[in-house]
């Protein structure tokens, strides 16, 4: 997950202007020229990105922003359909070996880099073996279970692994394992490359020009192996780190689209009103970020699963996504998202119930003090913005019911990561990425043999056998059958034992203009690389 | 005051400015290690997955693995030389980075400085030379409604009004991308955006001189080298020109060398505000990425250029009142 949204703190004290601005610009004509927009009819797609990436190359920054930005320059072997099955990107077809083990890629042909070198086997199996292993930790453990990966022919590669792994096939899209030219990182200092900073990839457009702090610019790549394709000229993405502003560049035309973190949520319903904008809440199905309340079990009374249980059914989170998030996302039922596999639909989290929530505590032999309260605890807001300070409020007001007192903290984003890093927190709140399996984007939070002193590690501490016992078996099972029965006892446990207090499938809104087709397409949406996408 | 005389205060006053930017280096890069969390562990965090290989090859990488000594040592070594360092975040050398930026902020301050001060002083001697009238009364009222608006509003409202309702100017950005403009026709596209940001920024400064001016016109004009050249028959203009106003402008001069040298740390909420390409965002993005070295950068040039502005504030008071020994 995350990023870096605290860009949005200093702005938070304009909000309440927002609320002016915001209800005034509505009621006008939408007057405010976009002159660059349509120049000399030439197709420019204006949009925003929120924060600015530090880079554009995916891979080798994994943050939410080089995500969507680098994915327009750089492919994958594949792209996923919203249920996540595989379809054809960089390569144009694929077989899994009745092993279980071997993997062959048939590569399309005429694809070549921006710098006008040909894209071949070689540079997948450069990017499988060298590069990624050394600068993406998420991929590390994958992509160490790799025994060999060779390029048969120009057009073929071949990978065998070393174990069964079912989801190894979900690791090929251009957020994941982006293809980056081996002929400009072969060799050299990959993190310092001068190649970071004059991207070249395979994608339908080019690195233009990047103005720190003010836009980045993307062309139309003439020789993109698709024929006819991209259609748009040109892709800008504008930096303004004001949020009253992004929303008054959407409002007013000056950009087409909004996505990701550019609107806050409870802004949605101003955008959702216009006639000239659509609002789209999918293509997050393979990120899947689910948010939580993150507990330190090692804290007492926390360490009894009993009082989390409580905790959690003191939430309404039906009253989060209707009042907080505006009905964008869905409301948790299971430490697996409903889009990614695996998903057991009969699994759920107990009911919302004031009563017996406080009733848990008093078995749980905590009882109210003469001033109501049971027990304090530190409370660390997440830092990303106005609407987690919101969902940090009812928090606090959801848990007073039940006599839990919370101790705000507010810290700035560097703080918490490092705080919940050092476990130096009793409760806070998180989203994570899913990934499409759980062994990818579940496990990890779980596992005991994940407990370390980082952040997006096991940092709560929990720790259960049996959870360990499951999510091994289903890592090692080549049979999709057997994996759903380890992860349905693995959610049947982790929702009775709660180590984590589970609230919204998070998503995020992406608001288009209506001249603005085919944006969003897959389960990755944003993130695709916008070859197809035409502006009217 | 004679030519050596001022080149000898010129010479005292480079060696303890070099002093206070050495200081200001030092004391700075302790300051910013007191945040807690460092980039690597951003960078980590922000990267939704990280192991302890990562965490250590981030560190090796940016140099924190080493003893804050010697940190310190190289990155002085680096200074000496003019070389700023490298961010690691944003893969480009800290001097770049900041070149890139500080002509915008040093655009939008330098304007909202012009502005302010000719037109602060203007409304002041206006008010003062007419007390009492329905025209100071006005300039006051605008005076301590500017003063007391927080900056932001005032942003807010001049982007409803001026681009939204009126389109008249545009709000975002510094110029029109994707244009190509070259020469004046980009000089006066970059005018048009500069004009609300300056604006903004300038108008409380402005609020300030307007008041500052009025109150010291109107105390200079009751003392008694005044009253001599009334009595000794001079005519009103010269009397407000070169008894009142000069002496009046000397709590005005003082002033506006502390706003020079505040300058780039006020521009930061403008900079969010309008979206405006400047250090003032440069230095807070670094500060939430835990950027050390670009951080750092940008402190050192903004006080490097404090200090500089300090000066020419200390020589222009001794030209304004040549009363004022310069190498006191």
């Amino acid at each position: 997950m995350a990023v870096d949204q605290t860009y949005r703190r200093l702005s938070r004290r304009s909000l309440i202007k927002l609320t002016a601005a915001g209800g005034l610009a509505s009621a006008l004509p939408s007057t405010f020229l976009c002159p660059e927009a349509l120049a000399q009819g030439r197709k420019v797609l204006n949009t925003m990105i929120t924060p600015e990436p530090p880079i554009a190359v995916p891979g080798i920054n994994n943050q939410g922003p080089t995500l969507i930005v680098g994915s327009k320059l750089f492919e994958g072997l594949l792209s996923y359909s919203p249920r996540l099955g595989a379809r054809p990107a960089l390569a144009k077809s694929w077989e899994v070996g009745s092993d279980d083990l071997t993997y062959t890629f048939n590569l399309q042909t005429g694809v070549t880099w921006h710098d006008g070198k040909p894209f071949s086997a070689d540079d997948v199996v450069f990017n499988l073996t060298k590069l990624h292993p050394e600068v993406n930790p998420r991929l590390r453990a994958t992509l160490a279970n790799i025994e060999s990966a060779v390029a048969k022919d120009p057009a073929t590669v071949v990978i065998k692994l070393k174990t069964p792994f079912e989801p190894f096939i979900l690791n090929f899209d251009a957020t994941t394992l982006p293809m980056l030219p081996k002929h400009l990182y072969e060799g050299t200092d990959v993190r310092n490359n001068p190649a970071n900073q004059n991207p070249v990839g395979t994608g339908p457009f080019r690195f233009g020009e990047w103005q720190r702090g003010n836009f980045i610019r993307f062309v139309k790549f003439d020789k993109y192996w698709q024929p006819g394709k991209p259609t748009l000229d040109e892709i800008v993405y504008r930096i303004i780190p004001d949020s009253n502003l992004r929303g008054v560049a959407l409002q007013s035309g000056q950009v087409q689209m909004a996505a990701f973190n550019d609107i806050e949520a409870f802004d949605v319903p101003r955008f959702r009103g216009l006639p000239n904008l659509e609002v789209a809440i999918n293509g997050w199905e393979l990120f899947a970020p689910l948010s939580w309340i993150d507990i330190n079990n090692r804290v007492k009374p926390l360490d009894n699963p009993k009082v989390r249980r409580a905790l959690s059914m003191a939430i309404d989170r039906n009253f989060i996504l209707n009042r907080l998030w505006f009905g964008v996302g869905k409301v948790a039922t299971s430490p697996i998202c409903s889009s990614t596999k695996f998903h057991d639909a009969s699994v759920r989290l107990p009911a919302f119930s004031v009563a017996e929530a406080n009733k848990l505590l008093d078995e749980a032999g905590l009882p109210r003090k003469a001033d109501g309260t049971r027990f304090e605890l530190r409370f660390m807001t997440l830092p990303y913005g106005e609407i987690w300070n919101r969902l940090g409020e009812y928090i606090r007001q959801a848990f007073g019911q039940i006599g839990v007192k919370l101790n705000a903290e507010a810290v700035d984003a560097a703080t918490w990561a490092r705080r919940v890093g050092e476990w130096d927190y009793d409760l806070t709140v998180n989203f994570v990425y899913q990934w499409g399996d759980p062994t990818i984007g579940v496990e990890r939070t779980y596992v005991s043999s994940n407990i370390q002193k980082i952040t997006f590690t096991n940092t709560m501490g929990y720790s259960n056998p049996k959870v360990d016992a499951a999510f091994l078996k289903a890592r090692q099972s080549a049979k999709a059958e057997d994996r759903q029965a380890a992860f349905s006892e693995v959610q049947k446990i982790l929702v009775d034992e709660m180590p984590v207090i589970w609230l919204l499938e998070l998503a995020f809104p992406t608001i288009t203009d209506k001249r603005l087709k085919n944006v969003i397409t897959s389960a990755t949406g944003i993130h695709d690389n916008f070859a197809g996408v035409t502006l009217g | 005051m004679d030519a050596s005389h001022f080149l000898m205060f010129l010479v005292q006053r480079l060696i303890k400015a070099l002093g206070v930017v050495i200081g200001v280096v030092i004391l700075a890069f302790f300051l910013v290690r007191l945040a807690p969390g460092d980039p690597a562990l951003v960078i980590a965090g922000q990267s939704g997955a990280a192991d302890a290989q990562f965490l250590a090859q981030l560190r090796q990488q940016f140099g924190l693995d080493k003893s804050l000594g010697t940190q310190l040592l190289i990155y002085l070594k680096g200074i000496a030389t003019l070389d700023f360092g490298y961010s690691h975040r944003v893969q480009r050398t800290v001097g770049s980075l900041i070149a890139e930026r500080l002509p915008a902020t040093i655009l939008l301050t330098a304007t909202a400085f012009i502005f302010a001060v000719s037109v602060g002083v203007t409304l002041g001697v206006l008010a003062a030379r007419r007390v009492g009238t329905w025209a100071d009364s006005l300039i006051t009222v605008i005076a301590l409604t500017c003063y007391a608006t927080p900056l932001f509003w005032v942003g807010l409202i001049f982007i409803l009004v001026f681009s939204i309702w009126l389109n008249w100017l545009p709000a975002i950005g510094m110029y029109s991308i994707g244009e190509d403009l070259h020469g004046l026709a980009f000089a006066w596209d970059v005018a048009q955006y500069l004009v609300l940001p300056s604006l903004t920024l300038g108008l409380f400064f402005m609020a300030l001189y307007a008041r500052l001016t009025r109150a010291s016109m109107l105390e200079v004009a009751t003392q008694d080298f005044v009253r001599t050249a009334r009595a000794k028959g001079l005519k009103e203009g010269p009397i407000v020109r070169r008894h009142i106003l000069r002496n009046a402008l000397l709590p005005v001069i003082g002033f506006a060398g502390v706003q020079a040298g505040t300058i780039v740390g006020g521009s930061v909420l403008v900079e969010t505000v309008f979206a405006w390409p400047g250090v003032g965002r440069l230095a807070f993005e670094a500060l939430l990425a835990r950027d050390y070295n670009l951080l750092l950068g940008v402190f050192i040039v903004t006080s490097a250029m404090a200090v500089v502005i300090n000066l020419i504030t200390d020589v222009i008071y001794a030209l304004v009142d040549p009363r004022i020994e310069v190498g006191a």
